[in-house]
């Protein structure tokens, strides 16, 4: 029988998060921009990898693709097997608060939350009042652990604008590993950062690599990337080099 | 919990938010404010129609009357639903100042005020002898005077407060009032070939404020049978324009209004051989405000316009909560991408921003009630002091026929204007945020990123 979850063939099964053929192109104007020209992608497991290329090669289009904050033109992505094309909508929600956890480059937390319900906001979001209620405890301790663990358990009561970038940063890293999810996704990171404060940001990444955590980090930077385990490069819409 | 939380958390801590509150509650208060005075303008004026006009009218336009009257208030007190009826005779006369020699052509109205009193509000409207109204028509300085009572716009100065000022003593003042009778078949009636006019001197007892302006200004009460006689509403047979009743408390006034149709449709059918029955096709049965319709009805149809206008002021509050709620959103999109980006579901975006528009409109709603509520309360003392400082006033009272203005407010009132605030928050609302909810985040988050 043809294995119609795992198009990437029986070699490649072990795959948390693949993806075959993805095209996407945006319309600038009056041209037609294609940024992803047939991308065929996998992250096994507890890898740590990173994307690398210019700016506009597509790095954050792909990222997005693969963490069900867009949908590709053409071409397919699997999480353990299952194409998300047929995820319902909840499903996708689901997918997205509980299987993923997005950093992105400029933090995005909320201004109207504390540092520590912007952590909380995770586990939130996945669930109903009632729900909250019964885990908010575990929850709080849960969150309060991991800014201590990232050295910022005497901010949880600032709110995201009283904190430095670097700060921000861990805090938004708190709030993607909240659900504890089964894959990290980190947008240039450490792009709005010094490099001293980014550093500090890519050693918590490998602290999380080293605890079995499957990290996938898009970089333009080839230092930046050279930390990861895997560096697939990314340039004119294709996978140049694995 | 995130869509308790954020709500609150936007709503305390952004600054939109207030100015959104603000808007609303302008609106609350504009349209509590003026619904109040103006249904308590309306309110007031239909109360005293209704006090002065008792319940139900018999009456007609013919200057010449209906007879057998007596006859029909008799059958009309024999009804369980029926407290007592009272003849009213209107016509008009020239009424002399025997003083002043000064005159004018102004309505009469002539009453049984034994009968009158017990069937109207009238003894009410009386200054002088409001204690002993059946004596209204005894002038105090001379009880054996044939007394007339007259319409206070008439004879008092009306202060620009509101208040008359009335004179602490009855003056003596008299009248000479001359009617033109008419014969049964309403023509003019003569002496020889010569027109003939009926007069009489009355002499100042009392005067009426019923509130009414148009009636307090033109009317000058004098005693049935005198007025029966000066506009010859006694030849032939004795007649009269009109007959007020007054219904029993608890009976319903449409129906008890048919009943006394049915009872005078019944009368004059028996009554066909009567000399005079050819007067009693022009007679109406009609309840009060029918009777009034044409004073009432402007009123009521001014009523209904500022409800229209004041549905055009919701649909403002609606635009000015769209354009707010826009603004809100526009500046919210990267928060509404962060939280997809968590896994929010479109419902819980628009469940996040529907509350906060809730939020909105309830602390409008409070706010503006409570402004109004306050408003209200001191509105006779803020206007009086405008008067004091600058002279100026809302209603001028020498025209105006009230004394302060309404501000008894109605709870179903408030009740009806903060539903209609914070729905017209949550429509205002609702494009908006299903606008913003049925974004891709990433597009969000790209624009916010740029």
């Amino acid at each position: 029988m043809k294995d119609r979850d795992n198009p990437l063939g029986d070699g490649l099964r072990h795959y948390i998060l693949s993806c075959k053929d993805i095209c996407k192109s945006y319309q600038m104007g009056a041209t037609r921009l294609e940024v992803l020209k047939g991308v065929n992608f996998g992250v096994a497991r507890g890898e740590f990898v990173a994307v690398r290329g210019a700016s506009g090669s597509g790095k954050s289009t792909l990222l997005h693709i693969l963490g069900a904050l867009d949908t590709p033109d053409k071409g397919e992505v699997f999480f353990e097997g299952k194409n998300l094309a047929d995820f319902s909508g909840r499903k996708i929600n689901e997918f997205r608060n509980k299987k993923i956890g997005f950093v992105f480059q400029f933090y995005h937390l909320l201004d109207e939350l504390t540092v520590l319900e912007n952590v909380l906001l995770a586990k939130m979001a996945g669930g109903s009042a009632l729900g909250w209620l019964a885990c908010s405890d575990s929850a709080k301790s849960l969150a309060c652990q991991l800014l201590g663990e990232l050295g910022l358990s005497q901010r949880v009561s600032h709110r995201p604008f009283e904190l430095s970038g670097g700060e921000r940063q861990r805090v938004a890293i708190a709030r993607a590993l909240m659900n504890q999810p089964d894959i990290i996704l980190a947008d240039e990171p450490t792009g709005n950062l010094d490099s001293a404060t980014g550093n500090g940001i890519l050693n918590i990444f490998e602290k999380l690599h080293s605890a079995g955590q499957t990290v996938v980090m898009v970089s333009h930077d080839e230092k930046i990337a050279d930390r990861a385990q895997r560096v697939i490069r990314l340039a004119d819409g294709r996978i140049s080099a694995a | 919990m995130y869509d308790i939380i954020l709500p609150v958390r936007f709503f305390l801590r952004r600054r939109i938010t207030i100015l959104a509150v603000l808007a609303v509650a302008l609106c609350v208060f504009t349209v509590v404010v003026v619904m109040t005075v103006m249904n308590g303008l309306v309110a007031d004026f239909t109360d005293k129609n209704h006090a002065f006009f008792s319940d139900c009218i018999v009456s007609t336009d013919s200057l010449v009357g209906f007879g057998l009257y007596d006859e029909f208030i008799s059958r009309l007190e024999k009804c369980d639903f029926v407290v007592s009826a009272s003849p009213v005779i209107n016509t008009f006369g020239l009424v002399e100042s025997e003083s002043s020699g000064k005159n004018a052509a102004l309505d009469l109205m002539g009453i049984d005020i034994a009968r009158h009193i017990k069937t109207t509000d009238f003894a009410d409207t009386l200054y002088y002898r409001r204690d002993l109204p059946s004596l209204a028509f005894e002038p105090l300085y001379d009880i054996n005077l044939g007394g007339c009572i007259v319409g206070v716009d008439l004879l008092v100065e009306r202060q620009k407060s509101g208040q008359y000022r009335q004179l602490s003593y009855l003056p003596m003042w008299s009248y000479l009032i001359t009617c033109f009778p008419l014969t049964p078949k309403g023509a003019l009636a003569k002496t020889g070939t010569q027109l003939s006019a009926n007069s009489a001197t009355f002499y100042y007892s009392d005067n009426s404020n019923s509130g009414l302006a148009k009636i307090d200004s033109t009317v000058v009460y004098i005693p049935f049978d005198s007025l029966q006689s000066l506009c010859g509403m006694d030849i032939g047979a004795k007649r009269t324009s009109a007959i007020f009743v007054k219904f029993k408390d608890g009976f319903n006034i449409n129906v008890c209004t048919d009943k006394v149709s049915l009872l005078w449709q019944d009368f004059i059918s028996q009554k066909s051989d009567f000399m005079l029955a050819y007067l009693f096709g022009t007679v109406r049965v009609e309840d009060w405000k029918t009777y009034r319709r044409e004073t009432i009805a402007p009123m009521e149809k001014e009523q209904t316009m500022m409800i229209l206008l004041f549905a055009l002021v919701g649909l403002i509050t609606v635009f000015i909560i769209f354009v707010i709620f826009y603004m809100i959103i526009s500046r919210k999109s990267r928060d509404i991408g962060i939280l997809k980006s968590l896994g929010v579901s479109k419902s819980g975006i628009v469940r996040v921003f529907l509350r906060l528009a809730f939020l909105v409109g309830i602390c409008g709603a409070v706010v503006g009630i409570l402004s109004a509520l306050v408003f209200l309360a001191n509105i006779n003392r803020l206007e009086g002091w405008l008067f004091d400082k600058f002279g100026f006033q809302m209603w001028n009272r020498e025209i105006y026929a009230i004394n302060e203005i309404p501000n008894e407010i109605k709870p179903i009132l408030l009740a009806v204007v903060a539903a209609c605030a914070v729905a017209a928050c949550l429509l205002g609302a609702l494009l908006p945020t299903l606008g913003a909810a049925g974004r891709k985040c990433v597009d969000v988050l790209k624009v916010n990123q740029l």
